[in-house]
């Protein structure tokens, strides 16, 4: 079991390039479980590549440093072992699956779980009883389980759906990559509602995000500002307060007085 | 000046060309050969053998045959198929459907069977039989329909033509509705040396009547060095206000040559539908071609071709309208793996008479290895001014990021390349209105072989 205050990520000077060309250029970062962390930064700086990196997308190539996750060497994992292992990666822009029901993609990728866990996997009357519960969460309405994956769900309802399997995976370590792009405030509330009732002591979560209106419901222990592939400035969830009446410029000043 | 040709050269161009005229006079004693069931229609089938006898077999210099392969064929050293193959219920068992089980009509390698087929709940006034074993009277009736459609001079009809033996007919009468579905089942069994076989069907549904048909063809064995040819000629009669909807599946052996031709003719306001899907043979190809003769006929073409391992499976669709008001959508999907070669070819032709066509194409492919081929040629020929036409043609591939959507999910990477492949599909499986033959396909290894 993993205790309050345990690491469950440790990210010493990561470094990872796309076609050539290098993105994150020394990335420190260490996540203790119980921990709500908020990465911010503009356009460009690097925070999706992170996130990308971490779950394990194959366009990204690592060049440098190591990402340790609860003792392993993450890098050497396929993206399927990190989700196994507790990995969640709520997508910007989740896909679209047209064919396939949301129920049968979520019993599959559930399963997929179970199985690494050595558990038996649920069979598809369990499964619809353990999902309904989690519905509430995101208070969604059972219509969406029969639905095909995403297919013509609105920006709000793909993000509730992320959430959704967020909840039935019960991730170690979640990371919202913009989970507040394109939603509107009631949405908004929900998916961070979702979010709050899944955060516990054994867990952590890493929210990326532009603004800091997200921050004002999902409320972080922590809060670093990432700019040209780097972490520059770390601070707690009045860093977001200030960021948000400032603007980026001075960190980002300050970050290139000191370097 | 002029232009030496060497003999090097020369000699294995005529040498290809004696085989293929060898081939072709062989296919025509292979056709000659296949007893007629029917004497009545013995001088279409003369006329059929002579017309044969002044056709050349086709080469890539045709341009309707310029991206075929044909030595798959060339190299069958082909029979005649057995006339009474031993095929048991028991054989056929694992393909039949609830939805069809007391309207089936089966042939084997091209022979109708009455001990496989079962048709016991057909609507009144609806005839679902061998043409052979109708009386005398049928085939007077049916005489201005059979072998009438354009083109039908084309060589490979011309081959069936010449061979006609037997016919599947389906004829729905006015104003009767057969909405459960038909099915014309065309079992080959692949033997050794090849066989060849002919399968012909005539549909009719005249004025106001609707039917749901699957015309499927399959073989019951296949083993490896098995292989056979089925020529087989489809044509449908659509009376005014007809439906027909129109599932045909090709799922023969992976060693198998299908070269197949739908014809379909249809009155004022006359509604077809054809969803066409190619699974199987080694060579394949068909001709759909629809002529609406009539205004406000609407012809809706749905088809997904998958092709992996060496195969080659060729659609040529021709949409040929002649009358003002109508509507066509053509959606053409084929996923393309390993060394196989799928060929498109979609004409559309919307002359001065087609004022008001309303035209609609669009062929998707999805490539799956960097040494499958595809090669479309969606052909829009516009005459009418007033008309509202747009083709279009894509290539994808499967999209790292999707598949890695798939894996943060914690599903393996073969599996959510299978999960995509099958996503890709299903817009054209979706259409299969028979619900047992939508499950069985979608469960099928070709969409999810890891299940």
């Amino acid at each position: 079991m993993i205790g309050s205050n345990d690491v469950i990520l440790s990210v010493k000077d990561l470094r990872a390039e796309v076609d050539g060309t290098e993105i994150l250029k020394g990335v420190d970062l260490e996540i203790r479980a119980g921990e709500i962390h908020a990465i911010m930064g503009l356009n460009g700086s690097g925070k999706s590549t992170f996130s990308k990196v971490v779950a394990g997308h194959p366009d990204y190539e690592v060049t440098g440093g190591e990402v340790i996750y609860l003792g392993q060497n993450l890098l050497e994992m396929e993206p399927e072992a990190r989700s196994r292992s507790g990995i969640f990666l709520a997508f910007q822009y989740p896909l679209e699956i047209p064919g396939v029901s949301n129920l049968d993609f979520l019993r599959v990728a559930y399963n997929a779980k179970r199985k690494h866990q050595g558990l038996e996997e649920l069979d598809a009357f369990d499964f619809d009883e353990l999902v309904r519960e989690k519905l509430d969460v995101v208070k969604m309405d059972a219509s969406f389980l029969s639905r095909s994956v995403n297919e013509g769900f609105s920006g709000g309802e793909k993000k509730r759906n992320e959430i959704l399997q967020m909840a039935l995976l019960e991730p170690k370590l979640a990371i919202l990559d913009e989970t507040d792009s394109g939603l509107d405030i009631d949405a908004l509330k929900v998916v961070a509602d979702g979010v709050n009732q899944l955060a516990n002591a054994e867990n952590a979560m890493l929210v990326i995000t532009h603004y800091q209106r997200l921050l004002n419901y999902i409320v972080p222990d922590y809060v670093h500002v990432m700019a040209n592939g780097r972490i520059i400035r770390t601070g707690t969830k009045e860093l977001a307060l200030e960021l948000e009446e400032r603007g980026y410029e001075w960190v980002l000043e300050d970050a290139t007085v000191k370097a | 000046m002029t232009v030496q040709v060497s003999p090097e050269v020369n000699t294995p161009i005529s040498q290809a060309a004696a085989l293929r005229a060898e081939f072709l006079q062989h296919l025509r004693q292979l056709a000659q050969a296949i007893p007629s069931r029917i004497a009545s229609l013995e001088p279409l089938r003369n006329r059929a053998l002579g017309q044969l006898q002044e056709q050349e077999f086709p080469t890539n210099r045709d341009e309707e045959w310029r991206f075929n392969d044909l030595s798959a064929l060339l190299s069958l050293k082909l029979t005649t198929a057995e006339t009474n193959p031993v095929v048991q219920l028991d054989d056929l068992e694992a393909f039949f459907m609830p939805e069809t089980a007391s309207r089936r009509l089966v042939f084997v390698n091209g022979v109708y069977s009455e001990s496989l087929s079962a048709l016991g709940d057909l609507p009144s006034g609806v005839t679902v039989a061998n043409l052979a074993g109708l009386d005398a009277a049928w085939t007077e009736r049916l005489q201005p329909y059979l072998a009438q459609q354009p083109n039908a001079e084309e060589l490979f009809t011309t081959l069936n033509t010449a061979g006609l033996s037997d016919v599947a007919v389906v004829f729905v009468p006015k104003n009767v509705e057969a909405a459960e579905p038909i099915r014309l089942l065309f079992v080959s069994t692949a033997a050794d040396p090849p066989t060849f076989s002919q399968p012909r069907v005539l549909v009719i549904a005249e004025a106001n009547s609707s039917i749901t048909l699957l015309e499927d063809y399959l073989a019951i064995a296949d083993g490896a060095d098995d292989s056979y040819f089925v020529n087989p000629v489809t044509e449908i009669w659509l009376g005014d206000n007809a439906s027909v909807n129109h599932t045909r599946l090709q799922r023969d052996s992976r060693t198998a040559v299908h070269i197949g031709k739908t014809a379909v003719s249809l009155k004022r306001s006359a509604r077809y539908t054809c969803n066409a899907l190619s699974l199987g043979a080694a060579l394949s190809r068909h001709h759909l071609e629809v002529h609406p003769t009539g205004d406000q006929a609407e012809v809706t073409l749905n088809g997904l071709t998958v092709a992996t391992g060496d195969q080659e499976s060729d659609l040529h669709s021709a949409i040929a309208l002649r009358q003002p008001h109508c509507t066509t959508r053509q959606l053409q999907k084929n996923i393309v793996g390993d060394r196989a070669h799928v060929i498109f070819n979609g004409k559309v032709f919307v002359p001065q008479a087609a004022q008001l066509t309303d035209a609609g194409q669009l062929n998707r492919n999805l490539l799956l290895s960097s040494k499958a081929r595809i090669d479309t040629k969606p052909q829009l020929e516009i005459v009418a001014d007033n008309v509202k036409c747009t083709h279009g043609a894509t290539v994808s591939q499967l999209e790292a990021d999707e598949v890695f959507y798939l894996q943060s999910r914690g599903i393996d990477a073969a599996s959510a390349q299978q999960l995509l492949i099958y996503a890709f599909a299903y817009e054209i499986l979706e259409k299969i209105p028979i619900a047992s033959l939508r499950e069985s396909l979608a469960s099928s290894p070709l969409f999810c072989p890891n299940s």
